[in-house]
């Protein structure tokens, strides 16, 4: 494997002279989500944990090792490949953040098997996910475009590892949160699925900055290139979800958010989602378990709209919108 | 022919701008820097706005947003907040659009990820005109 390549001169940086408002933001954003998971007491969860049957348990093992190995990459190849094409200091810094925080998500799954499994069955995991083709073959193709030569490409499979690879994994604390099994491990997770969310804005926000510098033909180009990539990389996560939830039946519930999440991976990325609404209806309890704002209850326009009330001006001040 | 106008803000990522630009309704946007002069509108409106939250939710609503609201005339007259945001952010997916909606004392309409799919522009844009 090449060498990485390393940026050739530093200046010091300088954050009192910020060129792009969005780096301070996305800065202070990450910095004041800063967690680590001896904060969730996971061990609440060991008694639920028993409560799985062998079946769920060893899918669980699975899905966070799986996850672990993405994290893996993203920590110290992913978001460290981005450092040498950013165009200022405090977008390098923020990669820095973005791969440390990978980083501890990776350490995060390790502190949930340690809490719950056995070492047999932590072995068996990373066993497995060393042999599962899909698995290996959706860190490979990943891999292949962080060492290739084109910065638009690597934020792109970055995006969308962030933004799309994740969910095949992020479903299963989810449904059983929405279960109220294995709650703590659930609130850690929701910790990380925060996180990617804040990375694959800013990583494809920076792509969209990107993407203003080039000439149309180009841009033409990305844009082929980003749908074939997703095609590709969603071609292996269907194949991947079966091999995971074919047992527990699940498989189809998984592929919608998998649709849902895909599409949000693209508008990350300034596309229009490639999956229509009849297969993105993600189901309302694995929505919920997400966000408990999510569910239809919340669109006043498809509801009764009895309680339209006329807005009455009250003094105040900046302070009064800190709650 | 809605009875209301829509006023935004977008930051630089553009995403509540191009949500925006999708509806094809009259729109005005919030400026997004302190020097360029102060929006006031003379005119029922629903205010479209995007959701910046820490960790603790703290700072839900722009500043900026928060500035517009501050004028006793614009605030008088909005009638509705639309939330963006991301699910990802659970509890505080689109929280700007509760705050203001619970500090004006009007409905949070609706909320969208991003910059919206087409199913919600849609309904969006025909709530709009119900109003």
């Amino acid at each position: 494997m090449e060498k990485l390549k390393l940026i050739d001169r530093v200046n010091a940086i300088n954050w009192n002279r910020v060129t792009d408002d969005k780096d301070l933001e996305v800065w202070n954003r990450l910095t004041s989500n800063f967690w680590l998971p001896e904060k969730v007491p996971l061990s609440n969860d060991v008694q639920s944990w028993g409560r799985l049957t062998p079946l769920e348990r060893q899918l669980t093992m699975r899905v966070f090792t799986g996850l672990t190995l993405l994290d893996t990459i993203q920590g110290t190849v992913g978001a460290v490949s981005l450092i040498p094409d950013a165009i200022t200091p405090h977008e390098e810094a923020v990669y820095t953040n973005i791969a440390f925080m990978e980083s501890v998500h990776a350490r995060s799954y390790s502190s949930i098997f340690s809490t719950l499994a056995s070492t047999r069955e932590i072995d068996e995991a990373f066993a497995w996910s060393e042999q599962n083709e899909a698995l290996q073959r959706k860190a490979s193709i990943v891999l292949e475009y962080y060492h290739g030569d084109d910065p638009l490409k690597r934020k792109v499979a970055s995006t969308l590892l962030e933004s799309f690879l994740f969910y095949s994994g992020f479903y299963l604390p989810m449904h059983f949160s929405s279960r109220a099994q294995l709650t703590n491990t659930a609130d850690l997770v929701r910790l990380i699925i925060r996180d990617e969310a804040v990375h694959g804005y800013y990583i494809g926000y920076k792509f969209q900055r990107g993407l203003e510098r080039v000439s149309q033909a180009k841009r033409d180009e990305i844009k082929d290139y980003a749908f074939t990539l997703l095609y590709e990389m969603y071609e292996n996560e269907m194949e991947y979800t079966a091999d995971l939830y074919d047992g527990v039946g699940l498989t189809d519930d998984v592929q919608k958010f998998l649709h849902y999440n895909a599409n949000k991976a693209m508008m990350n990325l300034g596309y229009e989602g490639l999956f229509p609404s009849d297969v993105t209806d993600v189901n309302p309890a694995i929505l919920s378990a997400l966000s408990p704002n999510a569910d239809e209850n919340h669109d006043f326009f498809s509801g009764s709209g009895s309680s339209y009330v006329i807005g009455k001006a009250v003094q105040t001040e900046d302070e009064d919108w800190e709650f | 022919m809605s009875a209301v106008d829509v006023v935004y803000f977008s930051s630089v990522s553009g995403n509540t701008q191009r949500f925006v630009e999708k509806l094809g309704v009259p729109a005005k946007r919030i400026p997004l820097r302190g020097r360029e002069a102060h929006l006031t509108v003379t005119e029922p409106y629903v205010l479209i706005v995007p959701t910046y939250s820490a960790g603790d939710g703290s700072g839900a609503v722009p500043k900026q947003v928060i500035r517009f609201l501050n004028d006793p005339v614009n605030r008088s007259l909005i009638r509705g907040v639309v939330g963006a945001g991301n699910t990802n952010f659970g509890d505080h997916y689109a929280a700007a659009g509760d705050i203001v909606a619970a500090k004006c004392g009007v409905p949070h309409l609706y909320r969208f990820e991003l910059f919206g799919t087409p199913d919600d522009v849609r309904r969006v844009r025909d709530g709009l005109d119900s109003l």
